[in-house]
């Protein structure tokens, strides 16, 4: 084992169910079967340059998330879109909030996406971003405010 | 908690492998004749054929020498299993398989090299080995690189006995190698 970081096998094994079930509720189950291989062989990609095994269950549905977010964006262009900056009580569907972080400075746009488009506690995106539950609580709404200012400017 | 369909993870392990990112994909073959044997391969061929695997253990094992990105992907290990397969029905005297031995060390290496000479149907002794790798009184050691072979069967740790020809010792079990010895005809 090196460092922590458990054989490939054992971490695929623990969370693809997991992985599945939240592909399924975010893209639908037809589209899910296909996320789950694009999930998992990101995450295989990856796997060889963790530096530890720790939160690899929120690495995994962060990786998770972002397929659904870049499967949205092949499928939608983002001109036709529209975004009506979020209110405290409304948060917008994430293939519509996906394109428009893309100019966020990347731990914003990752912060606001799994917030807001996959509504995942602070705790978790903490643990996604490797930072605290503070840090990722005002990434996101640093990120939100940079939206907002973005489209006031328009 | 949903179970993952055995078509999407099958069709996974199978895209893993082909992607070319893992560092050893790996098979368990239940029913040889001598058992089950896990089997492994890294970009750079067979890297483990092990009897009686204990997968927690060989798992760790093979991450710890190769990388962790170690994945039970049996399409990957179609070649292997059906040369191993050609062997137990007697069809196939040697096999044609790039072997990874990177993990082992120099002297054991130089050891498993000289090994692979001993043809299918013969046998050596211990001293006879060390004596070819320039070691003449290192039969002992020798038996130890048997011992810990990365891949018996291929590389035929079972076709070397003692000096007065008693089979001594084997990795797998004595039943192992007299069976693996009578198949090739070395014993009667």
């Amino acid at each position: 084992m090196v460092s922590g970081i458990p054989p490939f096998e054992r971490f695929y094994e623990c969370h693809r169910g997991e992985v599945l079930a939240f592909l399924q509720r975010r893209a639908g189950r037809d589209r899910a079967d296909d996320l789950f291989q694009e999930t998992f062989l990101r995450a295989l990609r990856a796997y060889g340059r963790l530096e530890h095994g720790e939160h690899l269950r929120a690495w995994v549905l962060t990786i998770a998330a972002n397929t659904v977010v870049d499967a949205a964006r092949r499928e939608r262009p983002a001109a036709e879109l529209a975004f009506e900056p979020a209110r405290e009580d409304e948060r917008p569907a994430v293939e519509e909030l996906a394109p428009l972080t893309d100019d966020l400075p990347p731990k914003e746009r990752a912060a606001v996406v799994l917030r807001y488009g996959y509504d995942l506690d602070y705790d978790t995106i903490a643990a996604a971003l490797g930072s605290n539950e503070q840090a990722a609580r005002q990434a996101a709404s640093a990120g939100v405010r940079r939206l907002r200012k973005e489209k006031e400017q328009q | 908690m949903n179970a993952v369909p055995n078509v999407l993870d099958e069709r996974f392990r199978a895209a893993a492998a082909a992607s070319g990112e893992l560092d050893v994909a790996f098979d368990v073959v239940d029913d040889t004749p001598v058992g089950r044997l896990l089997v492994g391969v890294s970009d750079r061929g067979l890297c483990r054929v092990g009897f009686d695997p204990e997968p927690e253990a060989e798992l760790e094992r093979l991450a710890r020498l190769f990388g962790p990105r170690v994945l039970r992907s049996p399409q990957a290990l179609d070649r292997v299993r059906n040369e191993l397969d050609q062997y137990f029905e007697g069809r196939r005297h040697a096999f044609d398989l790039e072997l990874d031995l990177r993990a082992t060390p120099e002297f054991h290496r130089r050891v498993l090299v000289e090994l692979s000479r001993v043809e299918y149907g013969r046998t050596t002794t211990y001293g006879a080995l060390a004596a070819q790798v320039g070691a003449p009184r290192a039969a002992r050691a020798v038996g130890t690189v048997m011992n810990r072979n990365p891949l018996p069967i291929v590389l035929p740790c079972h076709r070397v006995v003692g000096a007065n020809g008693s089979l001594t010792g084997y990795g797998g079990g004595l039943d192992r190698k007299e069976w693996l010895l009578r198949l090739e005809g070395a014993l009667l």
